[in-house]
Formats: structure tokens, C-alpha cells, sequence
């Protein structure tokens, strides 16, 4: 009886990583067919795509023509200036305005919270037609400074939501230590409160970069110029433009997938650690 | 408290600020250029209810409209019916005890997820294409060749494949959320069961599921959300004009034709505010009922 007890529990067990294998292999399969082709000469591309690249059919003409013929380090320098520039200062502003919410009594404190959490749930691109009126009056149509003030509109909400549940969880003798010695309510905040936040601030950066550098909407509206285009709006209009030609296309791809997935291997115990934590509810 | 409280409004200031310029600001004007009509030399004058009435009047805008909205809840609605399922069951398996190589599976899973829309959608066109064969190679390998088709490019199939490649890339998101929450079930709950003899299967059904019932709501309103507010996945597969013949058109791709016009329709700020409004509206009546029924319903369960 309990031979076959166990027999059955090997089984299952077996199952359930034969679904899970399986279903890993299908969420990885293709980019990593992208990736492999990118790699080969174009008639090897068609001849075996599932194959790895080998000596005869290796090539690099791909990355050589994507590299001629379009500005790629531009766009990635532009992707990567939006997204850190937004980043440090939405989660800056937003730890600022997070700890005010968390800490002081004042009024009006609930219902301004409420006020900053609209964001969550309703997207900024709702009101597309009013940003692009601004962003003209101001100036800054076709400038990186126009991405970048959105973005943070973008992302404050939920940094100041995630921020300000965990900065409520900070224990008050440190603070009140602090206070009766007499420091300033802006050194308790940038020197005890901001590296206390550390973890959160690891967070919930994590949670507003994928959003910002993956965007296609705003780069399109506010920024489609060929000096700001971001990455993912220059692999749109380059691939609209070499469609027919498929080494171009497949290392156009692979160029914009190996950063984020070299920095998702990096930083996803973070991630995932922070998704789990329940930092999100 | 009776101290200069003046740091509080410094601390506050920049992101309401920001937040306010950038984000309520354009929403609210949004909805207020619904309510003007513009010249052919750009001066605004007040019009009432006129966008409306065309939107829902006038054939030419109320076809594509109601085209639009009915496309996005089938969008909506295969995300319903396969993502969110599918996450659900990849987390339960994630959480079952004793699982050797949890966290690899989890990170590799939710890899997609980290990738532009934008990529992702070339990716499925390239291996989807008639000209590469990949798919089509693949099934004949598994006896199903004769079921390939071009699904990208037929009218009654794009939008269910499209949806299909969404579901693919985002699965990892219900996953990981239904995860949280299961691994919050204390586990005392689970091991008297265990004990008087329950197996994995009823464990989940009766003790697990009713408790993470406010998740899988959550996960729903924000699988609302992000399906009304797409575009980038029909945008770049299938360009402005959402074909074949508008079959794959949902809302996003919608404001934007309205917006910045195409072929021989001139772009509309004004309609282009009253179809992003009538999107509002959408989202609204969705996350005011997530608010309202489920959330108040479900809270009694929650731990």
C-alpha cells in the first residue's frame, strides 16, 4: 500500500515538472529562436531556423547593417537618459511626498492620498490630447525633458502608494530619538528614513523602469524625431522600414532584447522578492 | 505639532505638483475638449454635446466605435478565459510544497513579461509568417500541418491571435500575484487538512482559492485596465490601420486614428479627446464596480 503510495507521489511529481518544463519552453522558445537566427547568414535563417548557428552558417551582416544604417546608440543613450532621469526623480519626489503622507497629521492628508492614488487605476495616456497641447506651449515637443516629465507623472502614483505603506512600518523611537536631540525634519527624512527605504526603493525602481523604457506611445506622440526616438520606437520605425530584410530585422530584435534580459537576470530575485513580499496587494 | 509646518508642503510639493500638471490636468482638460469643436485654423469653440452625438450618431464614426469597443472585450475576454487561468494554475503548482527549482521556473516564466510589447509582437509575426515557416514547420512535424493557417493576416482569426500572443507575454503577471498571495495561507490552515487526509487538489479548491478570492478580483480590474488602455501590440503588428480590414482595431489603436488621422481622414483633437473620455468612462465603470461590489463582497474572506 504505501509502495504505490510513493510510486504515485513520483509520478505526480514527475508531472508537475513536466508542466512546468513545458511551459517554461514555450515562454522561452521564442525569443531564444530570435536570438539563435540573428545569428546566421539569411539563408541559413530560412534553411533550418531551429538550428544553433555553426561555422558555415554563422554571419554577423545583421548587427553590421543595423549598425550602419540606423542610429541604435543613439536610441539607446535616449532610452536609457529617459528612464534613469525619470527614475531618480519620480522616486526621489515620491519618497518625499510618501513620507509626508505617512508621518505628519495634517489636513487633508487622507483625501490628498486618495488624490495621488487616481493614477493607479486610470492611465495617463487617457489624456494624451491635453499632454501633446502642453508639451508644445511648453515647448518641449520633440525633447527628451517631455518624456521624462510624463514618466514621472507616469510612475509617481503607485511610488508613493508602495512607499508610504512601507514607511509606515518604521519603528517611531528612531525618529522621535532624532527629534529630541533636536535634528531637522529634513535630515531625519535624507539621512535615517530614505536608506531604511532601501529594499522598497530597490522595488518599486524595478516596477516603474519596465513600463517607461518599454513604451511605444508617448516616443510616438511627443518624441518621434530621429534625435529622440527611444529604442523601442526606433526598432518599430526601423523594422516598419527593412521589413523585407530578415537579417536586419532579427538583429534589430536581438539588440534591443539581450540589455533587459541581462538586467532581468540580475536584478530579478529583486523583482520577484518584491512582487512576493506583497508590496503590491 | 503646534511647530512651522512648512517641511510638510516642501516634501509634498514637487510630486503634487508634477503630478498635477502632467496627470489630473490633461485628464480633466481631456474631457473638456470633448465638449468643443475645433476650425480648420485651430480656434476651439464650445460645442456641446456635438462630438458625441457623432460618435454615436453619425455611421462613419459609431461603425469603427462600436467596432473598437466590442473587439477590445473579446480581447478582454481571452485574457479572462486563458491568461488568467493559466496563471492561476502555474501558481498553484509554484506553491505547492517541496518543489525543487521553484525559483527558476518562476524568473524564467516571467521573462516575457519584462520585454516590450513592441518586440514581442515582431517576434510572434516573424515565427507566425507564412515566408519563414516556423509555425508552420513545427506543426507539420506534429502531424498538424494542415491546420496552419496565416492567422495574423485573416480577418476572422488576427484578433484572436493577437490576444493570444498578449496572453503569452503577460501570464507571468497573474502568476506571480496568485503566488503572493498562496504563500500568505497559513499553513496551519493546510496541514489539518493534510492530516484528516485531503489531497493537494481539494486543499486548493476548498481552503486556498476562497482566501486568495480578493487577488484573483484584483488581477481582473488590472487585466481590465491594461486590456482597454492597449495599443502598442496592434500598432506594431498591424500599423494604424488595425486590419484586416479594422478586425483587429480596439480602443487605443482607435484614439490614435482619431487623433493623428489616416490616409485621407484628418486627424480630430476634439473627437480624439471624446473617444479617449469614452475610454475613461469605460475604465471608470470598471474600477468603480471593482471598488463597489467585489472588493466589499469579497473583503469578508480576506485574512
Amino acid at each position: 500500500m504505501s509502495h504505490t503510495h510513493r510510486a504515485r507521489r513520483h509520478l505526480s511529481a514527475g508531472m508537475i515538472h513536466a508542466i512546468l518544463l513545458s511551459y517554461t519552453l514555450l515562454a522561452l522558445w521564442p525569443i531564444f529562436l530570435v536570438i539563435i537566427n540573428s545569428f546566421k547568414s539569411r539563408k541559413a535563417i530560412f534553411r533550418d531556423p531551429l538550428a544553433l548557428p555553426n561555422e558555415t552558417s554563422f554571419s554577423l551582416i545583421g548587427f553590421e547593417k543595423v549598425l550602419i544604417n540606423s542610429d541604435f546608440l543613439l536610441y539607446f543613450s535616449n532610452s536609457l537618459i529617459v528612464t534613469v532621469t525619470a527614475l531618480i526623480i519620480s522616486i526621489l519626489i515620491g519618497a518625499m511626498a510618501a513620507w509626508a503622507l505617512s508621518e505628519y497629521d495634517f489636513k487633508g492628508n487622507t483625501l490628498l492620498g486618495l488624490y495621488l492614488a487616481i493614477g493607479i487605476m486610470i492611465p495617463i495616456r487617457l489624456g494624451s490630447v491635453s499632454i501633446l497641447n502642453l508639451v508644445v506651449s511648453l515647448d518641449l515637443a520633440n525633447t527628451l525633458t517631455a518624456l521624462i516629465l510624463v514618466y514621472i507623472a507616469q510612475a509617481l502614483p503607485l511610488i508613493i502608494f508602495i512607499l508610504s505603506e512601507f514607511m509606515r512600518q518604521i519603528p517611531t523611537d528612531l525618529k522621535e530619538a532624532a527629534r529630541c536631540d533636536g535634528v531637522s525634519e529634513y535630515k531625519i527624512f535624507f539621512q535615517i528614513i530614505l536608506p531604511l527605504s532601501r529594499p522598497a526603493l530597490g522595488t518599486v525602481a524595478v516596477f516603474s523602469m519596465v513600463p517607461i523604457w518599454n513604451d511605444l506611445w508617448f516616443p510616438l506622440i511627443l518624441a518621434p524625431g530621429e534625435e529622440t526616438r527611444t529604442i523601442t520606437l526606433g526598432v518599430q520605425q526601423f523594422i516598419g522600414q527593412y521589413v523585407t530584410d530578415w537579417n536586419s530585422v532579427l538583429a534589430s530584435l536581438t539588440l534591443a532584447i539581450l540589455p533587459i534580459l541581462l538586467l532581468y537576470l540580475i536584478f530579478s530575485r529583486q523583482l520577484i522578492r518584491g512582487i512576493t513580499a506583497g508590496a503590491v496587494k | 505639532m503646534t511647530r512651522n509646518q512648512s517641511h510638510i508642503w516642501i516634501f509634498l510639493a514637487p510630486a503634487v505638483l508634477i503630478y498635477s500638471i502632467f496627470m489630473i490636468y490633461p485628464l480633466l482638460d481631456s474631457i473638456r475638449l470633448s465638449f468643443y469643436d475645433q476650425s480648420e485654423t485651430g480656434d476651439l469653440s464650445f460645442a456641446g454635446l456635438v462630438n458625441y452625438v457623432a460618435l454615436f450618431g453619425d455611421p462613419n464614426w459609431s461603425e469603427p466605435f462600436w467596432n473598437a469597443l466590442i473587439n477590445n472585450f473579446k480581447f478582454f475576454a481571452m485574457h479572462m478565459l486563458v491568461q488568467n487561468p493559466i496563471g492561476l494554475l502555474l501558481a498553484a503548482i509554484l506553491s505547492l510544497p517541496k518543489l525543487s527549482g521553484r525559483g527558476s521556473y518562476r524568473t524564467l516564466i516571467f521573462m516575457p513579461t519584462m520585454l516590450s510589447v513592441v518586440i514581442i509582437g515582431f517576434i510572434w509575426q516573424l515565427i507566425l509568417s507564412p515566408l519563414w515557416g516556423v509555425a508552420e514547420g513545427l506543426m507539420w512535424n506534429v502531424g498538424l500541418g494542415d491546420y496552419y493557417n496565416a492567422w495574423l493576416g485573416e480577418e476572422g482569426s488576427a484578433l484572436i491571435t493577437l490576444s493570444l500572443i498578449s496572453v503569452w507575454q503577460f501570464v507571468g503577471i497573474p502568476m506571480m500575484l496568485i503566488y503572493a498571495a498562496l504563500l500568505n495561507v497559513p499553513e496551519d490552515l493546510t496541514e489539518a487538512a493534510l492530516i484528516d487526509g485531503a489531497g493537494h487538489w481539494s486543499i486548493f479548491w476548498r481552503i486556498k482559492f476562497p482566501l486568495i478570492l480578493p487577488t484573483i478580483a484584483m488581477v481582473s480590474i488590472l487585466t481590465f485596465v491594461a486590456n482597454f488602455n492597449a495599443f502598442d501590440l496592434i500598432y506594431a503588428v498591424k500599423g494604424t490601420l488595425a486590419g484586416p480590414n479594422f478586425s483587429t482595431d480596439i480602443m487605443g489603436s482607435f484614439f490614435y486614428r482619431t487623433f493623428f488621422g489616416f490616409q485621407l481622414q484628418l486627424g480630430s483633437p476634439t473627437m480624439g479627446a471624446t473617444v479617449a473620455t469614452m475610454m475613461f468612462l469605460v475604465i471608470l465603470i470598471g474600477v468603480m464596480g471593482y471598488l463597489l461590489l467585489i472588493q466589499r463582497r469579497l473583503t469578508r474572506y480576506s485574512l
